[in-house]
């Protein structure tokens, strides 16, 4: 290989860390500030590249000069940091007490807003930006043409960096930001306006989304799906360089950069999964990230999210429990497609129900909990489709599977805290789902496998409907027993405070590793009875979005509470089917009932529940 | 267990009896189900459902189906996932009564909503998904294809440069499952259509965010005579800008599918390179077909839009299914399955059979030369290249289907 090609290929290596960057550097600012991780920052990005495809060129209609192609990017960054003005005032300021998964989920609920509202606005079709006037051209360097924009975008990530640097060591908003970073209790206490530093973060950090997006209209053509494609990069990005740390964001944009430029040479399939392999080894050895600092209040108390003290059911929620369960049985005296609905409510409220079993008991919060879902549909669809063995052992293996990875994958993530701990959960599920998609021979890729049915006895809705209600409801008991058992309580010790747990003696890291083993094999056999009432198994499973639904199901259900989040699916469920065949927009409307949902029952429908009662008590 | 079912027959009825649409009166309409990425492939997926509507008018107006009846398209978003889409079709199929399934888009959910119309034994008509699995290895007795596959589309492309002198070939395609095997036929295919050619370079951005420069440069660098490039949507804007800036197309001979589609060459606008050899759909320039500039003109002035490639396909899935309809005179699935099979229907792209060897129509498309009208896309050179001529030979199909 010749190195002038290898020159320029890693000056393209170049060009899209610096893109990367500017992104990922309003990201890290925002986290490092509010503690949020803020979903909507991909479409910022989205926001920032539709807005600059629709000024940029009625500006350049005016003169096609450079200076006006830049004065529109601008424009558009700024626009999309008073978009982020608007969200931090109208929606986060009125959550910033709930806790801080809450936000979380509220700004998923504006991803699917954002979504709808961009296809209403500009229309279905890809819509392709202008390019910068004076470098529209390719530069000939050693013989390889390289384009003359890219290598102004390469300028772009340092100079960025450069007026980061100053606003943060040379202004008094910058030295904020750094102290809420470090600090955010001491700040308030200091008597800082808080809601001003926030809603000036958001700004910030909205705009630099804004102008990456901005930046990229002559590259790529402004399209719909560029926000989800964008924010798990960036992620990535943040999290090896460590949250909060605006260099590492640089250092990590460039070694990926780097890492994908040459990474095509070598294994070109492998893209999907390179990322997030890199991010993986990077936490195993580096627990807080390449310049990251373990947090400063970590060692200190606070009050925790999550189950506290799990009461036994009082007489009311008893009688809730009762009815619920009598609606599952009954449900089959409605119409068939009530009982399939019934049937993924039961499904899911059990994925739901661990992945709390983890959060709201164990304080470890998973964003990759679909991954043992989908591998234990995976575990009993394999042995269906390509052992030919019939519905019951293979149910049997969908927890082995799901558990088995979960051990495999927890013995790693247990080690970790917070929101690196979710981080790397979610790079083990993308490794995961990456290895599933791609190994057609096996898995059939991304197309999946199908004829996975239940046998004979169990065909019929109905009687599957029961089977799923038996299996699903003695899981869930086992593992509320479990919340109660001594076990439990170790586990929510551990998360309170690790140190004082580890000071009675308490081995933390195994009694985590042994519950996140026991969540993922319920999540596993859930996965199994999934694949069975759908009759096919495929990536989506282990992807993302599922991961995603089952943090909003278990949050709108409520985490301090052992039931909540078989509520929570309940009402999931029941709006994303409501919604769907009302209209295309349907996103839209169960982004706005997400968040209707987070600004109404902070606590979720669990806590709202508990206010009720203590009212009318 | 047999008393309980019976019980609860009878409950459900009456608690339904209210609501029951009389859907076996001779006079009622008959509904068919239709799910397709409507939200997330908009721009696909809205035309399609446009066309649909106007045929399934026109269909009405020209006196209904069986004697009669009018047919009724009942529209439902598929999640773009196959659990939503099972979801979906079963709701379709109990609440909406629904006679059969027909559309998706992506092929993971065809498959999956393939294999539930198995389960239930109820037609689908698959309209969109390009997988050659759904009618070759996965196929089954229900499901039933109408445009050409990912082979037939690659197979036009190869036909297309047949005995030309280049022999050096890169490949470009998105990693999932339609890039992959559209790159297999394509390997497949070529050794036949240019004797001595070879693959110097493969490159398998993932789906929706490929690294255009890097990918470019890795191309460039094998030095190809040719390139196949499966890329569409932004992944071929991307690729394309990239790829005029760095000089890769320039005295390359390209081939490229779908490019030459509406949906896809509309956002490349006057970045539309010279001279590739694309499948696509040139609505403004086909001729004899006699039908066809009536659905293009209705089509226009009803939606005040210029047709897209889904817009041709929903228009014609509708006219192939208003023909069964008149020929099977039920709407038994098991009889609409048994005449389906070898259905020729007049349609306006010309006649089209639903071969019954392997249940994949015989509709074609158009292969031309992409080149730039002022700051338009466009094709040049093109020629209608019938299905029938490009399919699966028997013997390949009896050996996929068999077990």
């Amino acid at each position: 290989m010749q190195w002038d090609f290898l020159l320029v290929q890693s000056l393209s290596g170049l060009a899209s860390a610096s893109s990367l960057f500017v992104i990922a550097s309003g990201l890290t600012i925002v986290f490092g500030v509010t503690r949020i991780v803020n979903f909507a920052h991909g479409s910022f990005y989205m926001l920032g590249a539709y807005i600059a495809v629709t000024v940029v060129p009625w500006l350049l209609e005016i003169d096609r000069s450079p200076w006006l192609f830049f004065v529109g990017v601008l424009v558009s960054a700024l626009a999309v940091g008073a978009l982020g003005v608007l969200m931090e005032m109208l929606l986060l300021r009125r959550i910033y007490r709930v806790p801080e998964l809450f936000q979380l989920l509220a700004t998923f609920g504006v991803v699917l807003i954002v979504q709808d509202l961009v296809l209403l606005v500009w229309g279905p079709v890809d819509i392709p930006g202008p390019r910068a006037p004076g470098l529209r051209h390719g530069v000939v360097i050693l013989d390889q043409r390289f384009p003359a924009y890219e290598l102004f975008l390469i300028a772009v990530g340092p100079a960025v960096l450069g007026l980061l640097w100053l606003l943060m060591h040379r202004t008094r908003f910058g030295v904020l930001i750094r102290a809420a970073t470090q600090d955010r209790e001491m700040v308030g206490a200091l008597g800082v306006n808080q809601a001003m530093l926030f809603t000036g973060t958001l700004f910030l950090g909205a705009a630099l989304a804004g102008l990456g997006g901005a930046l990229q209209i002559p590259r790529v053509s402004a399209n719909s799906q560029m926000d989800l494609s964008i924010i798990t990069e960036a992620f990535v990005v943040t999290v090896i360089g460590g949250m909060g740390s605006v260099p590492g964001a640089f250092i990590a944009a460039l070694l990926i950069g780097q890492l994908q430029a040459f990474g095509v040479l070598i294994f070109p399939k492998i893209t999907l999964v390179l990322v997030f392999l890199l991010m993986a080894v990077v936490l195993v050895i580096k627990p807080w990230g390449l310049l990251g600092k373990p947090e400063a209040a970590a060692g200190r108390v606070v009050l925790p999210e999550g189950i506290l003290d799990p009461r036994p059911l009082d007489r009311a929620g008893k009688m809730l429990a009762a009815l619920g369960l009598a609606a599952v049985l009954a449900l089959p005296l409605l119409d068939a497609y009530a009982v399939k609905v019934g049937t993924e409510v039961l499904i899911l409220a059990l994925a739901a129900f661990s992945l709390n079993f983890l959060v709201g008991n164990g304080g470890i919060v998973s964003f990759g909990h679909a991954a043992y879902f989908g591998l234990g549909a995976y575990g009993a669809g394999l042995l269906v489709v390509k052992a030919g063995l019939p519905m019951e052992p293979a149910l049997l293996a969908a927890p082995i599977a799901g558990g088995a990875f979960a051990a495999l994958f927890g013995f790693f993530v247990v080690r970790l805290s917070g929101i690196y701990l979710a981080m790397l959960t979610l790079a083990f599920a993308q490794i995961a789902y990456a290895v599933v998609f791609q190994w057609v021979e096996v898995t059939g890729g991304d197309n999946g496998l199908v004829g996975v049915w239940p046998s004979r006895w169990a065909a019929s809705r109905e009687v599957y409907h029961y089977l799923v209600a038996a299996v699903t409801v003695a899981a869930i008991i086992l593992l509320r027993r479990v919340i109660h058992a001594p076990f439990g309580a170790t586990l929510r010790a551990a998360r309170d405070s690790a140190q004082r747990a580890d000071a009675i003696g308490v081995d933390v890291r195994t009694h985590r590793w042994l519950g996140f083993t026991l969540a993922g094999a319920a999540a596993g056999l859930a996965g199994g009875l999934y694949a069975f009432s759908k009759g096919s198994i495929d990536p989506t499973l282990l992807g993302i979005p599922m991961s995603v639904d089952f943090l909003s199901m278990l949050l709108l259900g409520g985490i301090q509470s052992v039931l909540g989040p078989v509520a929570g699916t309940a009402a999931f469920h029941a709006a994303k089917d409501f919604f769907m065949p009302l209209t295309d927009h349907w996103r839209l409307f169960l982004g706005l009932s997400i968040i209707a949902m987070v600004l109404v029952f902070p606590r979720g429908l669990a806590g709202a529940w508990d206010t009720l009662r203590r009212r009318r008590a | 267990m047999s008393r309980f079912a019976l019980s609860r027959r009878a409950l459900g009825a009456a608690a339904l009896l209210p609501l029951a649409r009389p859907a076996f009166a001779q006079n009622a309409p008959i509904r068919i189900g239709e799910l397709n990425s409507y939200s997330r492939m908009a721009a696909f997926a809205v035309p399609y459902r446009n066309a649909m509507q106007q045929a399934q008018d026109a269909v009405n107006a020209a006196g209904g189906v069986m004697g009669g009846r009018r047919i009724e398209f009942v529209f439902r978003d598929d999640g773009s996932t196959p659990g939503d889409a099972v979801r979906v079709a079963e709701e379709l199929l109990t609440r909406e009564n629904v006679a059969f399934l027909a559309g998706t888009f992506l092929s993971n959910v065809g498959l999956a909503v393939a294999d539930f119309a198995n389960q239930r034994k109820r037609l689908f008509l698959a309209t969109e998904p390009l997988t050659d699995a759904l009618t070759m290895a996965q196929g089954n007795r229900y499901t039933w294809r109408l445009r050409p596959s990912t082979f037939m589309q690659t197979r036009m492309l190869v036909e297309a440069i047949r005995g030309r002198n280049v022999r050096r070939w890169a490949i470009v395609a998105p990693n999932y499952e339609y890039g992959q095997s559209a790159a297999a036929n394509f390997k497949r295919l070529l050794p036949a259509a240019i004797p001595g050619a070879e693959i110097v370079a493969e490159q398998f951005p993932a789906l929706g965010r490929v690294d255009a420069g890097a990918t470019v440069g890795a191309l460039g660098q094998a030095r190809p005579d040719g390139i196949f490039n499966v890329l569409f949507g932004a992944d071929l804007t991307a690729f394309v800008r990239e790829g005029n800036t760095r000089g890769l197309f320039e005295r390359r001979t390209v081939v490229s599918l779908l490019t030459g589609e509406p949906e896809y060459m509309i956002p490349l606008g006057e970045e539309t390179p010279e001279g590739w050899i694309v499948t696509g759909y040139p609505w403004e320039q086909v001729t004899g077909m006699p039908t066809h500039q009536a659905f293009v003109d209705g089509y226009r002035a009803r939606f005040n839009d210029t047709p897209r490639k889904g817009s041709l396909l929903g228009y014609v899935t509708v006219q192939v299914i208003a023909n069964l309809l008149n020929k099977a005179n039920t709407l038994d699935n098991e009889a609409l399955v048994d005449a389906l099979r070898d259905l020729r229907t007049d349609t306006v792209v010309g006649p089209v059979t639903m071969r019954g060897i392997d249940q994949q129509g015989t509709m074609g498309t158009w292969v031309g030369e992409t080149t730039l009208r002022g700051r338009q896309g466009a094709m040049r050179n093109i020629r209608y290249a019938d299905g029938a001529d490009y399919m699966f030979s028997e013997e390949e199909v009896r050996a996929a289907r068999r077990t």
